[in-house]
């Protein structure tokens, strides 16, 4: 009887399990956290967007997992001046409909991408350097900028190529609709169902060689638990954003694995110096506002940072997936500089530099922060907030929706700001740029700048970096810039994020730090 | 009849209008759009390029207007985020939040009114105490619980139902349901089974309580004297009378139903319009979200007159427009 039923067990466990994994062998789905707004790769700039595109078209140049730039349907680059920039393309490749790829796309391309109506977050910002292209022959194009402007192969790495024909006449529904989804990458469109999913199946022409895969499901599963509960039950092979709770259990279950990797994303907090004489939600302890405004003192600044154990946040908070910032970016990033250390945790030395700064007594401040952005955001401001009691500050924390949040924020109503940036370019000088030089927006100056710092002597020499051609010497000035402005505490760094992937067994994915999900790293595990 | 149809109309759209001039300033005082959907690296005139392109650059009022004039020729906009028009955002989303909600209330009123009357009927023994239990249950675990351990046992642990989604569809007069695949079922059954749960608990307490007291009437009495079957007594004249405060409650729970069963929608990715509003609230996508509360409010309106028309068929008593009060 025993041997029968065993018999029985085996013989159904035969039935099911090769023929279900026959089937899907080449088949494989993932689980994605955020909405894909649109198939049209010039309509919105947004990561989930860049990240899901990038399997149906391709910028000139392409990154590597750890963000470096990697010759993509260009095949080199060089700056022939300071003002013109040369791309060799590549040739032999096709487009999905067959036709080309030559260097007329390129311009169609770029023509269209500043032309998109309605679009909420435009590409324009990458194209806008160009004042002239000429085609010197099918597979060379140059491009003139204005000033000089070494970040122009980064820039187009981030505006993805259309044939001629698309750019010319398409509109977002038709690429929506897959109509005009046409590009050059590994996966061509099947089908995009908004907040929902997209299915993508190989393109077996592709010039970069042939896939793992034959069909490809990105499914949008927004909430965490359903994500996790997705993975599983093996209806997805990977999930992107494995929630801090479940890290544990997965890691700890041998049919999973996790996939973790350092991001370009900082959580880091703008001290509002908008205005000399005051500053919002900072008064004396008795409620009485303060003579003028503390945070234009260097040694204040100094203090907070001080003050925050970013070994505790990163290890009890973060559940050990965050690593303590010294800057915008993890010190492998191209323009960040190793003579930057975390800060070290130091509430003595803290109060010792209040008092110095004439705050023996510290004051009272609130610190804001978002509270569904960034990964714990409202437990990170609810330490930070402890932390300060220890160094003899009063801070209350109040965190708010982002939708709410961002808004009063770029306001100046905060005084003490907790946000995140993710550099997806990869280098930090314009990180660097955008977040702490003197806030002019009409010169791109400190566009993100929401606490108003300003250092001439940090401006100047960013400015002058970015227009330093020579790579070499301009990640030396780069970081030259980033010490400047860290040491005179112009923002605090608190960590950067980790990102977390879960695969089920037999899959491996690539760790990438720009936290992009690309079933091109996606590997059956050997 | 027609004079109260007429009369609801005029009531409507005024509901309509004020609602939606409450949903463009709650949105506008949330916050700016613009601050989310723009990349933070963008420059001044970038940001500049985006506001104007989205009409966000003119005064609130002004914006409010545009709207009124536009939604007067059946235009309620594009939405911000995702370029295609509200509108046609929900209609593709609502088949799916209508299937799930009806599918819920279906299992709701099978299962629920049944079990009521016999809790009702037989209060004191095992099986009616045990229905009362079970309904405590159903009202108090939360939603997002239950759907998460449905989700463990049968889909986790067993690996009988789907985890997620919406199964295959067929269509069925221009509209693509999914209950009528097998496919589709398997994937219905849990978001239907979680949503259902409460308003079966519900219905079962009213249906107990209605149909105690109804036993009791003198109209059971004289029924059950003149030696009708137990079947025609409560089939026909406890049943029927106690449809009244039934079919008032069904109404308000299937609008309710299907304008939030966003709980039940995120966790099993249930691809409907009440994730859809959410993720629309916290993207500040204000077309969106004027245009499903404008969708929602509607239905609910339809609802109420659909519940006030089976009144006065299942009473006699009450009469459609009657301005006989006076």
């Amino acid at each position: 009887m025993m041997r029968m039923l065993h018999a029985a067990a085996a013989l159904l466990a035969l039935a099911f399990v090769p023929a279900a994994h026959a089937q899907k062998e080449r088949e494989v789905s993932i689980g994605l956290q955020a909405a894909i707004t649109s198939i049209d790769p010039h309509y919105h700039n947004l990561s989930p967007n860049n990240s899901l595109l990038l399997h149906v078209f391709e910028p000139l140049v392409k990154r590597d997992a750890n963000q470096k730039m990697v010759p993509g349907l260009a095949t080199s680059w060089r700056a022939i001046d300071d003002l013109t920039w040369e791309f060799k393309l590549r040739k032999g490749v096709k487009f999905h409909d067959g036709t080309p790829f030559t260097a007329e796309d390129v311009v169609a391309t770029y023509k269209r991408v500043p032309n998109v109506p309605n679009s909420p977050s435009s590409f324009a910002t990458f194209t806008k350097p160009i004042v002239e292209t000429r085609i010197v022959d099918p597979y060379t194009i140059t491009f003139k900028t204005a000033a000089p402007h070494v970040l122009l192969p980064s820039d187009l790495g981030a505006v993805y190529i259309v044939p001629k024909a698309v750019a010319e006449k398409a509109a977002t529904d038709d690429f929506n609709s897959g109509k005009a989804a046409i590009g050059t990458g590994p996966y061509k469109l099947v089908e995009y169902v908004p907040n929902q999913r997209v299915v993508l199946k190989a393109n077996y022409g592709y010039w970069g060689g042939e896939e793992p895969w034959d069909k490809v499901t990105f499914k949008i599963l927004t909430n965490a638990s359903a994500r996790v509960a997705a993975l599983l039950s093996g209806d997805v092979q990977m999930i992107e954003t494995v929630p801090t709770s479940d890290i544990a259990k997965l890691s700890s279950d041998k049919n999973f694995a996790l996939a973790d990797k350092v991001s370009n994303r900082v959580i880091y907090v703008h001290l509002n110096q908008w205005n000399d004489k005051t500053v919002p939600f900072v008064t004396a302890k008795d409620g009485k506002p303060l003579e003028k405004n503390p945070f234009k003192d260097a040694r204040v600044r100094k203090a907070l940072s001080m003050a925050i154990n970013r070994d505790a946040i990163a290890d009890r908070i973060m559940e050990k997936k965050a690593v303590p910032a010294s800057q915008l970016l993890p010190d492998f990033f191209y323009g960040t500089s190793k003579k930057l250390k975390p800060q070290k945790y130091d509430p003595d030395g803290a109060k010792k530099l209040l008092a110095e700064a004439g705050y023996p007594n510290g004051f009272a401040m609130t610190i804001h922060g978002p509270n569904n952005r960034y990964i714990n955001d409202d437990k990170i401001a609810q330490a930070i907030a402890q932390f300060y009691s220890r160094a003899g500050i009063d801070a209350r924390v109040e965190t708010l929706p982002s939708n709410v949040y961002f808004t009063r924020a770029t306001k100046g109503e905060f005084g003490y700001m907790v946000l995140g940036w993710g550099t997806e370019s990869g280098e930090q000088g314009s990180s660097l740029r955008s977040l702490l030089a003197t806030h002019d927006p009409a010169k791109g100056m400190g566009v993100t700048n929401r606490g108003r710092y300003s250092n001439a002597e940090f401006d100047k020499q960013v400015t002058e970096a970015l227009v330093t051609m020579d790579d070499k010497k301009r990640e030396a000035m780069i970081q030259h810039a980033a010490e400047t402005a860290m040491n005179d505490t112009g923002l605090i760094p608190i960590h950067y994020e980790v990102s977390t992937w879960g695969t089920a067994k037999g899959y491996r994915y690539e760790a990438r730090t720009d936290q992009y999900t690309l079933a091109t790293g996606l590997k059956p595990a050997k | 009849m027609l004079a109260f149809a007429i009369r609801r109309l005029g009531q409507s759209l005024f509901v309509l209008v004020v609602m939606s001039f409450l949903v463009f300033l709650g949105v506008y005082a949330i916050g700016n759009p613009i601050e989310l959907l723009v990349n933070p690296q963008a420059d001044a005139v970038e940001r500049a390029r985006a506001t104007a392109a989205l009409g966000l650059d003119r005064p609130m009022l002004e914006q409010y207007a545009v709207f009124l004039s536009r939604a007067a020729h059946g235009d309620l906009g594009r939405s911000f985020v995702f370029n295609v028009p509200a509108i046609q955002l929900i209609l593709e989303k609502l088949p799916a939040t209508l299937e799930l909600a009806f599918a819920a209330m279906v299992m709701a009123i099978a299962i629920g009114i049944p079990l009521g009357l016999v809790a009702g009927l037989k209060p004191h023994t095992w099986i009616g105490r045990t229905i009362m239990a079970g309904s405590i249950l159903g009202f108090s675990l939360p939603t997002f619980w239950v759907g998460l351990v449905l989700i463990m046992v049968f889909s986790v642990q067993l690996g009988w139902l789907p985890p997620n989604g919406r199964g295959e569809t067929v269509m069925l007069l221009g509209v693509p349901v999914s209950f009528l695949t097998w496919d589709g079922l398997r994937h219905l059954a849990m978001p239907a089974l979680n949503l259902a749960l409460f308003k079966l608990s519900l219905l079962i307490r009213l249906t107990r309580a209605s149909t105690r007291e109804a036993v009791l009437q003198d109209y059971v009495k004289f029924a059950r004297a003149k030696g009708l079957s137990p079947q025609r007594v409560i089939g026909v004249h406890v049943l029927k009378n106690i449809l009244i405060p039934i079919v008032t409650v069904i109404g308000l729970e299937l609008g309710s139903v299907i304008a939030f069963a966003i709980i039940t929608e995120s966790i099993f990715a249930w691809p409907g319009s009440g994730k859809l509003l959410i993720d629309s609230i916290n993207q500040l996508d204000r077309p969106v979200i004027v245009a499903y509360l404008l969708v929602i409010v509607t239905i609910f309106i339809a609802i109420n007159f659909i519940v006030d028309v089976l009144y006065s068929v299942l009473d006699p008593r009450v009469r459609l427009g009657a301005v006989a009060a006076h």
